[in-house]
């Protein structure tokens, strides 16, 4: 079984941004050891002379035109925000 | 003119149209009848158009697909109130071909889950059995085109999601090969994976739609010239080489029914023609689900990071801007994206990283090889697409593994970034069998030749029984 512990959690939740309830906290650490458990197989193979795959294309460098194009108004940029000031995305401070 | 909602395809309404049986708001008008009969049994649509514009026939899309103007929740309530301000390009492409959207399809939150279980907004059920799943997922545009809500639609698949709800629910579903469907504008899981791809009713409209939807994008980096789409007309399989990997046939939790409509369904093909052998992905299988839940959560944690209360989307209280953001997230995001961002977090941190995601790059490098080694023998690869028939409500949402475990058969060949399509071969239990078919890379057209020559052969019949 592989292990996570309840500070491991925390501290992906963390990471990841995610505030999480104890009753949360408890849910996804036996959950969590329990995928990477699963997961943890792909460490069984002999992968010494492998190299990596990020992407199933072999593209590379897959140029644009340098050339301007028009934008979203601000009015639309800003429709779906939650707070605007002026043309700003107002937050509480950091 | 009656327009029969539950028997025609897509070809068949379009005809209705040209001929001038039906008109363009007839057509959309007995979908929207359709759609207020039995999807309040069925919950298919997240979001119903009373009238969207065009002169051709509707289209239903599954809700991770950006809209202008119509809500786009991914099935979350991080984007409960989300009204997209530009058409992603696959929708660009098909209205330029008149297409009107008839509604947006439901799904698993961030398409994350193979049953619409993990939906924000309640799961949809399966036309065949609504007691069911419909798969996922897409199982929102599976139940819309099998129960007749629309003629057609558009789903995603990074993992099995248009493939395995295609399956579940009995019709045609085809994820494309890797960079050839534009993601511009469509909501990102996995962004190595995401592939945009049509949901239909048979082969032919099939391919049609991708035809609509395929090619170069400037707004997507990784798309490509895609080679031009042939609609299959072919009845035979003459000169066809299938190969028939073992460990795809003889895995694990495969119901006796499905191996046994897959079977029927090869022996079919030999007598159209085709030549038939065993073959094997002798890590592919094994390692796939290993390899995918590493790869997909590692790029969702990246993916999913813009949703933290700023630009859009939900916003909760916080004092400062970091509780602000964690409150945020957990109050908009579902367990199963949660689990996924936190595993994907895992799996990229230090310490970890080498351990679990640079080794998932290097199995996904194995499995990669392996398909194109096939390749250089077989013109298709065929097993079943899921290992069972359609599961009840309710039953694997409680175990995450179990769940991941559905795609187990259709995650190989998309690590792989292979086309794959689903066509119905028979029932199990009275319940859909799917049959998957994997071609090589931009190899679409050999896959519709060979699913319409057998989807004639087979002669399944794509409406619920309940429903005839």
């Amino acid at each position: 079984m592989a292990r996570i512990t309840r500070d491991e959690v925390l501290h992906v939740a963390r990471l990841a941004r995610i505030e999480l309830s104890d009753d949360e906290v408890a849910k996804f650490q036996e959950q969590l050891a329990n995928i990477l458990e699963a997961v943890s197989k792909v460490s069984e193979l002999d992968l010494s002379d492998v190299p990596p795959t990020a992407h199933p294309l072999e593209i590379a460098n897959a140029w644009a035109e340098d050339v301007p194009r028009d934008c979203l108004p601000l009015d639309e940029v800003f429709a779906n925000a939650p707070d605007r000031d002026g043309d700003y995305f107002r937050t509480p401070p950091a | 003119m009656t327009v029969d909602t539950l028997r025609l395809s897509a070809e068949e309404a379009n005809g209705l149209l040209t001929r001038r049986e039906a008109s363009s708001d007839e057509i959309y008008r007995a979908y929207l009848d359709a759609i207020g009969e039995r999807d309040p049994e069925l919950h298919a649509f997240l979001y119903v158009c009373e009238n969207d514009p065009g002169e051709g026939i509707p289209i239903a899309v599954k809700d991770v697909i950006g809209t202008r103007g119509i809500p786009t929740t991914a099935g979350s309530k991080i984007l409960e109130s989300y009204i997209p301000v530009y058409d992603s390009t696959v929708i660009a492409n098909c209205r330029e071909r008149g297409l009107r959207v008839i509604g947006k399809t439901n799904t698993d939150e961030f398409a994350m889950g193979s049953s619409t279980e993990n939906s924000a907004f309640g799961p949809s059920h399966n036309p065949w059995d609504p007691s069911r799943v419909p798969g996922g997922s897409g199982g929102g545009s599976a139940a819309a085109v099998s129960a007749g809500l629309a003629p057609w639609a558009l789903g995603s698949d990074t993992g099995g999601s248009i493939k395995q709800p295609a399956a579940l629910c009995g019709h045609v579903g085809l994820r494309p090969t890797y960079g050839t469907v534009s993601r511009y504008g469509v909501v990102a899981f996995a962004s190595s994976l995401d592939q945009v791809g049509p949901v239909a009713r048979n082969v032919r409209d099939c391919a049609f739609l991708y035809s609509v939807i395929s090619g170069r994008d400037e707004n997507d980096s990784t798309t490509v010239d895609v080679p031009a789409v042939e609609l299959p007309t072919a009845e035979d399989l003459k000169g066809l080489r299938i190969g028939v990997p073992k460990e795809m046939n003889g895995a694990a939790g495969i119901e006796g029914g499905v191996t046994a409509a897959v079977q029927s369904a090869l022996e079919l093909a030999e007598s159209l023609g085709a030549s038939v052998e065993e073959c094997s992905l002798p890590r592919s299988v094994d390692y796939g689900v290993a390899c995918y839940y590493l790869v997909a959560p590692a790029e969702a944690s990246a993916n999913l990071a813009r949703y933290d209360g700023v630009r859009y989307g939900l916003r909760d209280d916080g004092a400062d801007f970091r509780e602000m953001v964690m409150k945020t997230r957990d109050a908009g995001l579902g367990d199963e994206p949660k689990r996924r961002i936190m595993i994907g977090a895992y799996a990229l941190s230090a310490g970890y990283y080498d351990a679990y995601y640079g080794t998932a790059q290097k199995v996904r490098t194995v499995i990669k090889r392996e398909h194109d080694a096939l390749f250089e023998r077989f013109d298709v690869l065929v097993s079943p697409t899921s290992p069972t028939v359609a599961f009840p409500i309710g039953a694997k949402i409680d175990d995450p593994v179990a769940m991941y475990m559905n795609d187990v058969l259709t995650i190989p060949s998309c690590m792989a970034g292979l086309p794959g399509l689903n066509i119905p071969c028979g029932l199990s239990e009275g319940l859909p069998v799917g049959l998957q078919l994997i071609g090589p890379q931009f190899g679409e057209n050999t896959i519709f030749r060979a699913a319409h020559a057998l989807e004639q052969a087979i002669g399944f019949d794509v409406v619920p029984e309940r429903l005839r």
